[in-house]
């Protein structure tokens, strides 16, 4: 019954027991912080207050004070917009369509990959209502009736199908990584010792039991939110693209957008929970759950992907020069050949040349390797938005009026600000929340932990 | 759900899940009424060996997506064909089935929007989930390691208890309903 192939290799590695799995799991949130990750907290936290800052002297004297201009009036906030979203995909991605899937190995690291989401996603919905620059008529996106007349939102623009689809991204993700979560809440609150412990847990755990209709119901909802989600993430990237491809500025104007788009946030958003979990498997001891079996599954998608956005790149090229359309060959050739040719070929080194180094199997289960790739691929990511954002606007078709974008410290403020934010709540979340879906561990233990797979080697099936 | 309120219930106490799950098996078999199990994660085919009908949460979320879908379509008529019909982008706006690959969109999303957090709220209503709620299994250990069955007494209660120490119970004892 617990029977899997010996071809593949344990998830689970160690001598390992149900309880056991429970004390690795519970004991980042029952034991003290370790001092790394006061360190951590404390860098992120400054970088977090030094973001707020920023947005309060943005929102106080008006969005002039980034470095926008006449020419170039979408930059940096929209760049770190995408950038987010697309980070938030692959916890979307590893939970739901992995789960579709039946890849055992997502169960070791799709909690986080989910934290990951939730926590990027809040930093990208910062950016769109910072740029509205009056952040507190930011209700005016929602269709409700109002006192201008019977004035409605635009359900012909992407940017209001934006609005519904991050934050029904947003909503649907949290919840799915919330049903998820009872189980294990329930867990920390069986074995909490201290009364205020208790109490939370008792509180976030809704009361949780485990019977088993309930079981039968939270696996059924579980397939069904994952078949839910999975359209549902590659809805969110394609309506992103589509803020640019149903413009008609030469550079965005593309039909491979949706695609493209998405296969780069599932990219970028693979790289950042390598970051995340090689860091995490380390402070915490976790790396009997999260083992090299798990990066290098995570390099293979990286490399894939990366190969296809490669593909896209190249294919934005082709059909550039193949239309014939001059304005939109020279958006092209003024991208890798213009003023911001440094941020292109960024770009293209790392997101189309670093992934195939991830061919060989030696550099894809090497964790320093990995480690630095993830990082790497993160910055080109952030150079793709940067590239199809300002170099597609900055030189538009009146020669007179092409300009240079420069970020001001506000930029560059909020910017920094968002990757505090975003490492404050990982890392509250880490201390505090069961960083592994234990219950659905448990599951796999008997046929993809180490010393159950040896025994059936040794004995035989069952 | 549930056991009747007349009878008495035994609990039992297991450490392993093919042990509980050939127990359920076995009493199942013998005419035994297996009320509940508390485990600490899914067992796979317990629900069948228990005899529990298929839960109904997917059919209700596929409707629940249906109504956000018919919600999507009347707002979108509404606001944009009924109420005040703009010429936007020379989209057509006379009837809303012209207008409609542009709300493609906004219906896919309000489609996915209800039907999961519908889902998500029958489902905690259903299983008596809320915050702060008294926790349900009545042994602490059943979220570790550690799996309890509940099985209705209705004939001699010595038989029963042999039966389930043959099955591999860890400990017995019985609840007066």
């Amino acid at each position: 019954m617990h029977y899997e192939s010996p071809v593949r290799n344990p998830l689970i590695l160690g001598d390992k027991s149900y309880t056991d799995i429970t004390n690795d799991i519970a004991k980042p949130v029952e034991s003290k912080a370790p001092r790394s990750w006061w360190i951590a907290f404390s860098i992120a936290f400054v970088m977090f207050l030094w973001g707020v800052g920023c947005i309060l002297y943005t929102i106080g004297t008006g969005i002039g004070v980034w470095g926008l201009n006449k020419t170039v009036d979408w930059a940096w906030d929209i760049t770190n917009f995408v950038w987010w979203v697309g980070i938030g995909h692959a916890g979307t991605l590893i939970s739901a369509v992995l789960l579709l899937f039946r890849q055992k190995w997502r169960m070791a690291i799709n909690r986080s990959a989910e934290a990951m989401t939730i926590f990027s996603v809040i930093q990208a919905g910062l950016f769109p209502l910072i740029h509205m620059g009056r952040i507190w008529m930011a209700y005016w996106v929602m269709p409700i009736p109002n006192q201008f007349g019977s004035l409605w939102v635009n359900f012909n623009s992407p940017l209001l199908w934006d609005v519904f689809a991050i934050s029904t991204y947003l909503t649907v993700s949290t919840v799915f990584w919330y049903v998820g979560l009872i189980p294990d809440f329930a867990m920390i609150r069986d074995r909490a010792i201290n009364p205020v412990q208790k109490h939370i847990y008792k509180l976030l755990s809704f009361g949780w039991g485990g019977k088993a209709k309930h079981w039968q119901r939270f696996e059924e909802v579980s397939l069904v939110l994952a078949g839910l989600a999975t359209p549902l993430v590659l809805s969110v990237h394609t309506i992103v693209s589509f803020d640019f491809a149903t413009s008609v500025i030469p550079g965005w104007h593309t039909t491979i957008f949706p695609p493209y788009f998405v296969a780069g946030a599932i990219f970028s958003g693979f790289a950042m929970v390598q970051t995340l979990l090689l860091i995490v498997r380390k402070i915490f001891k976790m790396e009997d759950y999260i083992n090299i079996e798990h990066i290098e599954m995570m390099n293979i998608v990286i490399m894939v992907t990366g190969s296809i956005v490669g593909v896209a790149y190249i294919t934005e090229l082709f059909v550039a020069w193949y239309s014939g359309v001059e304005y939109e060959q020279y958006a092209f050739l003024n991208r890798a050949t213009g003023p911001y040719w440094w941020a292109y070929w960024s770009m293209m080194t790392c997101n189309v040349f670093s992934p195939q180094l991830m061919w060989s199997k030696k550099l894809r289960t090497n964790l320093i390797f990995t480690f630095i790739i993830s990082i790497v691929v993160n910055i080109g990511m952030w150079f793709e938005r940067f590239v199809i954002i300002v170099t597609s606007i900055h030189r538009d078709y009146l020669p007179s009026s092409w300009s240079m974008f420069s970020p001001t410290f506000v930029d560059i403020g909020i910017y920094i600000g968002t990757i505090g934010f975003f490492f404050v709540l990982f890392l509250l979340y880490a201390r505090t929340f069961p960083v592994i879906a234990q219950a659905e561990l448990k599951t796999i233990l008997k046929s993809s932990g180490e010393n159950f797979k040896k025994h059936h080697d040794d004995h035989g099936a069952h | 759900m549930g056991h009747t309120k007349h009878n008495p219930i035994v609990r039992a106490l297991f450490n392993d899940d093919d042990v509980v799950l050939d127990a359920v098996k076995d009493l199942k078999s013998n005419g035994f009424n297996v009320s509940e199990v508390y485990s600490p994660f899914p067992i796979h085919g317990l629900d069948e060996a228990m005899g529990l009908a298929r839960t109904r949460l997917s059919t209700a979320a596929f409707f629940y997506g249906l109504t956000g879908l018919f919600f999507a379509s009347w707002l979108t008529y509404y606001t944009m064909i009924m109420d005040w019909p703009q010429n936007i982008g020379g989209k057509p706006n006379a009837y809303w089935f012209l207008n409609m690959p542009a709300f493609v969109p906004v219906m896919f999303e309000l489609t996915v929007f209800f039907a999961a957090h519908l889902m998500c709220w029958s489902y905690f209503a259903v299983n008596g989930l809320y915050p702060g709620a008294k926790a349900q299994n009545p042994d602490p250990r059943t979220t570790d390691d550690h799996f309890l069955m509940e099985v209705e007494l209705e004939g001699d209660e010595a038989e029963l208890t042999a039966k389930l120490q043959e099955l591999g119970a860890l400990e017995i004892s019985k609840v007066e309903a």
